[in-house]
């Protein structure tokens, strides 16, 4: 065995003993997706209006013990915007906004999940990850607030983004006087006990 | 022949000019298909001139409550005052109604007003997809009422001007 090889081994066996420690810590949670809302806020015209995002999947790993391991993701399926309106609905799917049909996920994963400083242990954390939208990649940066709810946990956060760097309102909708740029997700997601 | 007040004529004409805006711009609005800027746009200032509407609808309210509106003159039949007091009072209930009920019925649908765009207004109801399509059957309907009870108004209007030439149209114009 070379010494090259030897070192590789070393390393490889390492890496697999590390995540096999992380993931013995911060077990995935269950979401109860019933409870579990994710939405966006938009102005149109200076009205803030909240439309939900009805299907999406959340993957959490988090153990409050451990917030450095913790990891989270969340899948939204875009055909399930509800602006509460049918017509509208089928609207926004179209290319000048979500392009559903070529991109029918929106995605977030987690990249870092540190405690906020100052705020009392377990309740407050400074989350950033990479936001994907309609084929566009973005750092994003939200504060996250947990809270324990009987043998559930619940995660609450509002991710602020603009709209036009993930191209959402093309052509004669970009103009952010009608529909302004800063948009905010917001995210209520509650585990099962 | 005894005229309306100052204020009083000017609120009818002016809330008249906005009723009229208003209406228009509501049928235009929603024959527009799909989603527009021009579509958002007429929906917004539907509100405006709605809520416009509404606030100019009490002040009027108030001032007539506080000022008689002149009398008919003595020849006009019983039945037709009746009928012209009954045709004011249902004027004077839908420039409340109408407004009130494309209010609630903008919030049913998660969209609240904000006047001019600069002043939100107060939010009554949450959003509500099952109240939502009954108010804009009330909101419609209502408006319908309205156009009769307007072609109606003018009508009466023009018969008191050029059949019977007794002066009643004088007392409230300009």
């Amino acid at each position: 065995m070379t010494l090259r090889s030897l070192l590789t081994s070393i390393l490889a066996g390492g890496v697999a003993a590390i995540s096999l420690a992380s993931s013995a810590v911060a077990a995935p949670l269950k979401v109860d997706t019933g409870k579990s809302t994710v939405s966006a806020v938009f102005k149109q015209l200076n009205v803030p209006v909240e439309a939900k995002f009805k299907k999406f999947a959340a993957q959490i790993d988090f153990d409050s013990a451990k917030p450095d391991a913790a990891k989270a993701g969340v899948d939204i399926d875009i055909a399930s915007f509800d602006l509460g309106d049918a017509e509208y609905n089928k609207e926004v799917l179209k290319k000048e906004w979500f392009n559903a049909a070529q991109f029918p996920k929106a995605s977030f994963v987690s990249s870092s999940i540190k405690a906020a400083a100052g705020a009392p242990a377990g309740t407050k954390y400074d989350v950033a990850g990479k936001l994907t939208i309609k084929g566009k990649t973005a750092d994003v940066h939200f504060p996250l607030a947990v809270k324990k709810d009987g043998g559930s946990l619940v995660f609450d956060g509002a991710v602020p983004i603009k709209r036009l760097s993930f191209n959402i309102g093309e052509g004669e909708w970009k103009d952010t006087g009608m529909v302004a740029d800063e948009v905010t997700i917001k995210f209520h997601v509650v585990t099962a006990p | 022949m005894e005229r309306y007040t100052k204020p009083a004529i000017l609120l009818h004409w002016l809330i008249a000019l906005l009723i009229i805006a208003a209406f228009s711009l509501g049928l235009t609005m929603v024959n527009i298909p799909g989603l527009t800027p021009t579509k958002l746009k007429y929906f917004s200032w539907h509100k405006w001139l709605g809520v416009t509407v509404l606030a100019l609808a009490c002040l009027r309210l108030l001032w007539r409550l506080t000022h008689a509106a002149p009398a008919y003159p003595a020849q006009m039949p019983r039945w037709q005052q009746s009928a012209a007091h009954a045709l004011h009072g249902l004027l004077y209930i839908l420039i409340f109604a109408i407004p009130i009920s494309g209010y609630f019925y903008s919030l049913a649908a998660g969209v609240p007003v904000v006047y001019l765009g600069l002043y939100p207004l107060p939010v009554f109801i949450d959003p509500n997809p099952e109240l939502k399509p009954l108010l804009k059957l009330v909101h419609y309907w209502l408006n319908m009422t309205l156009l009769a009870a307007f072609c109606l108004h003018v009508l009466a209007a023009l018969k008191h001007q050029f059949i019977d030439r007794d002066g009643v149209l004088k007392r409230i114009l300009p």
